[in-house]
C-alpha cells in the first residue's frame, strides 16, 4: 500500500510553543532548511497549554501523526510549564501504547528558538516515520469526511 | 405443539439463521449472557433466566442514523437512511421482555408513527422462552404477565431433554412450516410435562420475596398527592443520576437527536438513547427544566407509575424484569419506590 | 458484624441527638439481604434502620459533596478503603473538613452477590455469613460456600485496615483480606501483548460499555461541576457511541482525568452494569505513576501534591513510556 504510493502524504499536526519551537520553525525557514508542507503547525503559548484531548481529537479528525514541541525542560518561558507537559504526556503516551493505538504516532520533542536546523530535522524524521506507518485507522472517527 | 431434542438444537439454529439474522442469548467469555448474532462457535445459553439487556436494541438501537445531508453552495441534498429490510429472528425472549415490546409499541406506533421503529418491528419475528428458574428480583406477575407464556410469535419451553415449540401468530406458523421435518409433533404426555414444569415455576415464584408485590392502582388517580409527597426527598438522596436504570430498562425509550459535522458541508443526523436522569437531558437554551436530582428522579417514576398508565389504559411502563434491582450502583429501584409510596402517609 | 452494626446505630443516634451533626451517612436494608443501599439519616429515631454487614460495599464519601455544598455537617461511616476517598475529596477542595465527621468502621471484606449467583444460587431468599462460610437460602434449597471465594474483586486487593482519616473509630479493627502477589500482574499481562492483540482486547472490552456513566458518578475523584462529557459543545459529549473510536475516548479520557487522583477504591469496576474491566485502565496509570514519578498512593493523606500537579527537574523524558518498544 505504501511502497507503491509515492503520492501518499501523511497528515501531521504539530503543536509548537510560541517562544521556543515556533521560533525554531521560523529559524528553519530563514535558514532555508526544508521540512514537509503536510505538517500543520498550531501555535500555543506554552507546550503545557496542550490538553491531551487536543491530541486525541487531532487523531479522531484524521491526523496520522501528532508531534508536540516545546522549550527544553529548564528553559520554559513560563519557568515550569514544560515540566508539567513532560509528566502529562508521559502518561498519555503510555496509555495510547497500552490501548494498542497511536503509541508510535505521537511524539514529544524539545526544540529551542536557536535550533532551526534541528526543527527541520525533527520534522523530517517524524514525517518519514509516519509515512512508513501509513494512515491512522485505529483512532480515526469514521464519520469524518475524507 | 412440536418438539426438538436438545442435541438437534444446533440444526434448528442453523435453519433459523437461513431465514434471517438470528439473535440468541449467548454467553461471552466473562460469563455474561446477552443477545448476540448466532455463529457456530457462539455459546448459546438458554438457561440464563435473564439476558443482560432486553432485545429492545433490535427495534430501537442505541445509536441510529436517520439522515445525511450535505450542502454545496446553496444546494442542500438530503438522504434518508432507512433501516435494512432483512428479517430478524430473536429467540429466547422472556415473557417480561415480550410484554415490554408491546409497551414500546404504544409509544412508537402511535400517530405519528416512527417509521424506523415500525420497519424494524415488522421485519422481526420473536420466539419466546418460558421461565423455569425465576430470580428473586423477578416480579412480572405484578403486571399480569405469565412467566410461562411469553406474548411472542412462537412460544417455546426447555425441559431436560427437549425444546417444545408452539406457533402462536401467523408469522410463527409460517416460520414453523419452513422448518419442516426438524420439528416433530409432541404427544399428550409430553405436553403435560410442559404444563407440570409451569406449575413448578409458579411454586418457586410463590416462595420468592416479591411474590406478593403489587403496585397500588390508586396512584394515577392521586397524581398531585404523589407528586408533592415528601417521600421523594428520601428516595432520591442517594441516587447518582447515572443512566444505568434507563439504559437497561426494557421499556425506557427516551432519545436525543444530534447532528455530527462530518466536515466539508456534510452532516449526519443520528438519534441515540438519552436518559431522563442525566443532568443535560432535554437541555434547552435556559438549561434543563428539571434542575435538581429529586425532580428528575421523581419524573422517572411518575412517568412509569402514574403518567404512562393515565395515558395508556392503566398499563404501567414496567414489566417486572428486575434488571434495575440487579444493576443500580446504589441499589435503588422501582420496587423500593412503589413500596415507599404505598406506606407514605401523604399519598 | 452484628456487634459493629449495633455500635453504628448507637453512634449515629448519639451524634444526631446531640446536634453534633446534621446528617449521618450509612446504609439501609434493601429487599433481599444483599442490596443494602446508601442512605442519609437526619433523625436519631430513624437510626434503628441502619444496617451494616457483609453487603455494604458502597463508598459513602461521594455523598459528602451533597452535604458539604448545603453547609450541613455529616457523620460518615468509612471502611478503611473509603477513607482514602475522603482525603482525595479534601485535597481536591471539594468538601470542607469542618463539615465532615469521619467514623472509622471495621471491615473484613465485602461479599459479591454476583459470585454467589454464579456459584449456582437462584431465587435467593436469605444470605448469612458465618465465620469462613456463607449460607445461602434459596427457593430451590440451601447452599454453603467458602467466604474467601465470594469476596468482591476490590476486597481481594485490600490496602489494609488502617484508617487514613478518622475523627473517631467504631469498635476494634478487624483483620482484612491479605493480598499475595503482584497487584499489577493483570496490567503487565496486557502490556506484554503485541499492539494488534492489545487493540483487539480493548476493542472488545470497551465495546461492552453503554455509556451509563455509573463509573463516573460513583468515583470520588470525578467531581467536576460541569463534566466534559455533559457539555453539549464538547467534542466528546456523545451520549452513545456513534463511532467505534468514541468508545475508547470516554474511557481514555476519564481514566486520564483521574490519573494520580484515583485512590483504587474499586467502585467503578464494581458498579459497571456491563462488567467492563475498568480496573485495568486505572491500575495502568497507577503503575505508570509509580514507575515514572515515584511511588504514590492517592488519598493516603490530604496534603501530598498529586503527581500530575507536581514535577521534578530530572523527570524522565516522555519517550520512556515506550522505551524499548520503538526502534528509535
Amino acid at each position: 500500500m505504501l511502497e507503491q504510493n509515492n503520492t501518499y502524504q501523511p497528515k501531521i499536526v504539530a503543536f509548537c510553543c510560541n517562544w521556543c519551537s515556533y521560533a525554531g520553525a521560523d529559524g528553519a525557514g530563514t535558514a532555508r532548511k526544508h521540512y514537509p508542507a503536510n505538517i500543520k503547525i498550531i501555535k500555543v503559548p506554552c507546550s503545557c497549554r496542550v490538553n491531551p484531548l487536543f491530541i486525541l481529537r487531532a487523531f479522531a479528525r484524521g491526523a496520522d501523526g501528532v508531534i508536540l514541541c516545546g522549550c527544553h525542560p529548564g528553559d520554559c518561558h513560563y519557568t515550569t510549564g514544560n515540566y508539567f507537559t513532560r509528566r502529562r504526556m508521559t502518561l498519555l503516551l503510555s496509555m495510547l501504547d497500552y490501548l494498542g493505538v497511536a503509541g508510535d504516532r505521537f511524539r514529544v520533542e524539545w526544540v529551542s528558538a536557536a535550533e532551526g536546523a534541528r526543527f527541520a530535522e525533527v520534522m523530517n524524521n517524524f514525517a518519514a516515520h509516519i509515512a512508513a506507518l501509513g494512515k491512522n485507522v485505529k483512532l480515526r472517527d469514521l464519520r469524518c469526511a475524507k | 405443539m412440536y418438539k426438538i431434542s436438545k442435541e438437534n438444537l444446533p440444526k434448528l439454529y442453523t435453519a433459523l439463521a437461513q431465514q434471517g439474522r438470528l439473535l440468541l442469548p449467548c454467553q461471552n467469555k466473562d460469563g455474561k449472557t446477552d443477545f448476540a448474532d448466532y455463529t457456530v462457535t457462539a455459546k448459546v445459553n438458554l438457561a440464563a433466566t435473564l439476558t443482560a439487556r432486553s432485545a429492545k436494541d433490535v427495534f430501537f438501537p442505541q445509536v441510529e442514523n436517520l439522515l445525511k445531508f450535505s450542502a454545496q453552495g446553496k444546494k442542500l441534498s438530503l438522504e434518508q437512511i432507512l433501516p435494512s429490510s432483512e428479517t430478524v429472528i430473536v429467540m429466547g425472549v422472556r415473557a417480561c421482555d415480550a410484554r415490554s415490546f408491546k409497551i414500546l409499541d404504544r409509544v412508537f406506533l402511535k400517530e405519528p408513527v416512527d417509521s424506523y421503529y415500525q420497519a424494524r418491528r415488522e421485519n422481526t419475528l420473536l420466539i419466546g422462552l418460558g421461565c423455569t428458574a425465576p430470580e428473586e428480583t423477578c416480579f412480572c406477575h405484578a403486571f399480569g404477565i405469565d412467566a410461562d407464556k411469553p406474548e411472542t410469535d412462537v412460544q417455546t419451553w426447555l425441559t431436560e431433554d427437549s425444546l417444545y415449540w408452539l406457533p402462536v401468530t401467523k408469522k410463527g406458523e409460517a416460520l414453523s412450516e419452513k422448518l419442516g421435518a426438524l420439528l416433530e409433533l409432541a404427544d399428550e404426555t409430553e405436553q403435560k410435562k410442559v404444563e407440570e414444569q409451569a406449575a413448578v415455576t409458579k411454586k418457586i415464584l410463590n416462595l420468592l420475596p416479591l411474590h406478593d408485590f403489587k403496585i397500588n392502582d390508586k396512584l394515577p388517580a392521586n397524581e398531585l398527592k404523589v407528586f408533592n409527597s415528601k417521600v421523594w426527598e428520601k428516595l432520591s438522596s442517594s441516587c447518582l443520576s447515572c443512566c444505568t436504570c434507563t439504559y437497561i430498562c426494557p421499556t425506557c425509550h427516551c432519545y436525543d437527536i444530534r447532528d455530527y459535522q462530518a466536515g466539508e458541508g456534510k452532516t449526519e443526523r443520528f438519534r441515540c438513547w438519552d436518559s431522563c436522569m442525566a443532568g443535560d437531558f432535554t437541555k434547552m437554551a435556559h438549561g434543563n427544566p428539571r434542575k435538581t436530582r429529586l425532580e428528575r428522579f421523581r419524573q422517572r417514576y411518575m412517568h412509569k407509575l402514574v403518567y404512562f398508565p393515565e395515558n395508556n389504559d392503566g398499563v404501567y411502563a414496567c414489566v417486572g424484569c428486575g434488571r434495575c434491582l440487579q444493576k443500580c450502583p446504589v441499589n435503588l429501584n422501582i420496587v423500593k419506590v412503589a413500596k415507599a409510596l404505598e406506606v407514605s402517609e401523604d399519598v | 458484624m452484628r456487634k459493629i452494626e449495633k455500635l453504628m446505630r448507637e453512634k449515629a443516634a448519639e451524634l444526631l441527638a446531640d446536634g453534633a451533626v446534621d446528617r449521618v451517612l450509612a446504609w439501609r436494608r434493601g429487599e433481599f439481604f444483599y442490596d443494602n443501599a446508601p442512605a442519609f439519616f437526619a433523625d436519631a429515631k430513624e437510626c434503628e434502620q441502619i444496617v451494616y454487614d457483609e453487603f455494604c460495599p458502597a463508598n459513602l464519601c461521594k455523598y459528602l459533596l451533597q452535604t458539604s455544598s448545603k453547609g450541613l455537617k455529616a457523620a460518615v461511616f468509612l471502611k478503611p478503603c473509603d477513607t482514602y476517598g475522603v482525603n482525595q475529596l479534601l485535597k481536591d477542595n471539594r468538601i470542607k473538613r469542618e463539615l465532615v465527621h469521619a467514623v472509622g468502621t471495621p471491615c473484613s471484606g465485602m461479599l459479591d452477590i454476583k459470585k454467589i449467583k454464579t456459584a449456582g444460587a437462584k431465587g435467593i431468599i436469605k444470605v448469612e455469613a458465618a465465620g469462613d462460610e456463607v449460607i445461602v437460602t434459596t427457593a430451590l434449597g440451601e447452599i454453603k460456600l467458602p467466604k474467601a471465594e465470594l469476596l468482591l474483586d476490590k476486597c481481594r486487593m485490600c490496602k489494609g485496615n488502617e484508617y487514613k482519616i478518622a475523627d473517631e473509630e467504631l469498635g476494634e479493627k478487624l483483620p482484612t483480606p491479605v493480598f499475595v502477589g503482584d497487584k499489577f500482574a493483570a496490567v503487565k499481562a496486557i502490556e506484554a501483548m503485541p499492539p494488534e492483540e492489545k487493540f483487539a482486547f480493548w476493542q472488545q472490552e470497551l465495546s461492552k460499555c453503554i455509556r451509563c456513566n455509573a463509573c463516573r458518578d460513583i468515583c470520588p475523584a470525578c467531581t467536576c461541576e460541569q463534566c466534559i462529557f455533559d457539555h453539549p459543545e464538547s467534542p466528546v459529549a456523545g451520549k452513545a457511541y456513534a463511532d467505534p473510536v468514541e468508545e475508547q475516548f470516554f474511557h481514555i479520557i476519564r481514566a486520564y482525568h483521574v490519573a494520580g487522583r484515583c485512590v483504587g477504591c474499586g467502585e467503578c469496576a464494581r458498579v459497571c452494569p456491563q462488567g467492563v474491566k475498568l480496573g485495568l485502565l486505572n491500575m495502568k496509570f497507577m503503575k505508570d505513576i509509580n514507575t515514572f514519578f515515584g511511588p504514590y498512593q492517592a488519598g493516603a493523606d490530604a496534603v501530598t501534591p498529586a503527581p500530575q500537579v507536581d514535577y521534578k527537574q530530572n523527570d524522565y523524558e516522555v519517550s520512556i513510556a515506550v522505551a524499548g518498544k520503538r526502534g528509535k
